[in-house]
């Protein structure tokens, strides 16, 4: 790997996932007939909260201020392992399949772990929520994983969404469209979507997220902030890595091919937080099994 | 052709868990009708060597009986007989797709189990026919309505006829005509049956009907 592709790599992941979400607000803003905010909003928003200074409440310890920073470092360290190019990837061992899902659970763990040292009850509410949801988006993550692992044989990210993949496709075309439904299903979970946590409510009754992070305030605020875009732009690749496996060998191509995919991607959340309601609370659950069970009978048809 | 084969026993299965997931009875017949739809194609991709006009009948009966007559019938019940269009499971929803995924594992290693015939074109097709049957029995048992019943005896059917694929060189016509007029006759007269319940009682769920009365 040259030090140009390294760069290029690092510099992708590091500027690109706010756009994400820009691009998902001018969606939904664009179907419901508002002009909306500018695409470069949450880079803005970035840059204010980055300028501001934090307060601390005095009930809160050094678990509070480690949140955002363990958080966004565990995140960051799980978009090193994603496969933009693959099969060339910017770190990448035997087994990092495991490692990346459990860096996100990392990142959520010491989220929950600092909304439960505020001692506010509506925090300690909204990471029991959290905690709950995650306990079956997990399972369905790895499931989905084991899937794309069992077709291609490997469980090297880099391998996993290699030039194997495409051939998987014609092998175990069902099975990995499962898959990749249920990843779907999970990013929309994992990153307090619609049909699971409606992002922009403050209505305490129906945050999940949200509600978690209401005592961070400044660069903190920022940086969860970031690390959000962040995990959707990591689930965001793994799914288009998984529909679009395409290797031209042409760096600038391949990139482009993932850039293109993640932007279709946003469109398409804004098309569904456009078009459906959130769900009942006590209805999210049942969608998180049945994506678990969509990966589980993709599992099945590759096990036989 | 595989492919296709492969591709249409997957979205059966799938179909399955959206009957044993939704709340809506409106849902849950369009699902069981669409599973119909789909299993009416199989016959066609699965025969090998020309179109049999005995095959392309059995395709298209099926086909207007499982996609249209009977979805409109039981839709036609379920407007006429003002009912609640929500089903109200003993099993909760969450608890029934677990079911379905473990009866949809059961199918997959009994049927690994079974000797396979050397006329079989897709190996899912006995997984498929052996889940859809098991999870038809889950709803069979696990949905209080009469008209969910309804809906489970035609997963059931489905799920026979899956089995009945696997021999799909040898299967006589008039068996498969004799089954589905059968259902036809019986997916009628409960439609009846339901309207005349609901214009009795109020309601048509069974769960009440096993309590004798003068």
């Amino acid at each position: 790997m040259s030090v140009i592709h390294l760069l290029w790599s690092l510099g992708l992941v590091m500027v690109f996932p706010p756009l994400l979400l820009g691009v998902i607000h001018k969606t939904k803003a664009m179907l419901t007939g508002r002009i909306g905010a500018p695409v470069l909003q949450p880079y803005y928003d970035l840059w204010k909260l980055l300028q501001k200074g934090a307060v601390y409440s005095r009930t809160t310890s050094w678990v509070f201020r480690a949140g955002p920073l363990v958080s966004l470092a565990a995140l960051l360290t799980a978009a090193l392992f994603l496969p933009l190019s693959a099969p060339s990837t910017l770190l990448s061992f035997w087994g990092d399949a495991v490692l990346l899902a459990y860096l996100v659970g990392v990142a959520r763990f010491i989220t929950v772990l600092a909304a439960l040292d505020t001692g506010s009850s509506f925090e300690g509410m909204g990471a029991s929520r959290e905690v709950t949801f995650a306990s079956l988006a997990e399972p369905a993550l790895l499931v989905a994983l084991a899937v794309i692992a069992k077709v291609t044989g490997s469980l090297q990210l880099s391998d996993m969404f290699g030039p194997g993949l495409v051939l998987a496709w014609h092998e175990a075309g069902p099975a990995l469209a499962l898959a990749a439904a249920s990843l779907f299903l999970v990013l929309l979970a994992e990153n307090a979507r619609i049909p699971v946590d409606d992002p922009t409510t403050h209505l305490e009754l129906t945050m999940i997220h949200e509600v978690m992070v209401l005592d961070h305030g400044g660069p903190d605020f920022a940086f969860i902030l970031y690390g959000s875009a962040l995990k959707l732009f990591l689930f965001g690749v793994l799914l288009v890595r998984l529909l679009v496996p395409v290797h031209i060998g042409v760096l600038w191509l391949d990139l482009g091919v993932v850039v293109a995919g993640l932007l279709g991607l946003a469109v398409a959340i804004g098309v569904v937080e456009s078009s459906m309601a959130r769900l009942r609370l006590i209805r999210v659950p049942q969608l998180l099994v049945t994506s678990g069970v969509l990966a589980a009978v993709g599992l099945l048809l590759v096990w036989r | 052709m595989a492919q296709g084969v492969d591709l249409i026993l997957v979205l059966a299965m799938l179909l399955n868990f959206l009957v044993l997931g939704s709340s809506r009875l409106r849902a849950c017949i369009r699902a069981v009708a669409f599973q119909g739809v789909l299993l009416s194609i199989l016959p066609l991709l699965l025969h090998q060597g020309g179109l049999a006009v005995h095959m392309v009948a059995l395709s298209a009966g099926m086909l207007a009986l499982k996609g249209f007559l009977f979805p409109w019938l039981l839709l036609r019940t379920l407007r006429d007989g003002s009912m609640r269009a929500e089903i109200e499971p003993l099993i909760g929803f969450t608890a029934s797709l677990l079911v379905g995924a473990i009866a949809t594992i059961v199918a997959f290693l009994l049927s690994s189990r079974l000797p396979s015939l050397p006329s079989m074109t897709s190996s899912l097709l006995v997984p498929a026919a052996m889940a859809t049957l098991l999870i038809s029995l889950v709803v069979l048992v696990s949905r209080t309505k009469a008209l969910t019943q309804v809906l489970g005896y035609l997963m059931l059917e489905n799920g026979i006829f899956l089995f009945g694929l696997t021999l799909v060189q040898s299967m006589p016509l008039l068996v498969e005509l004799g089954v589905l007029l059968d259902l036809f006759a019986g997916v009628f007269i409960m439609g009846i049956v339901i309207y005349h319940i609901s214009r009795e009682f109020d309601h048509i769920d069974t769960y009440h009907l096993t309590t004798l009365k003068d």
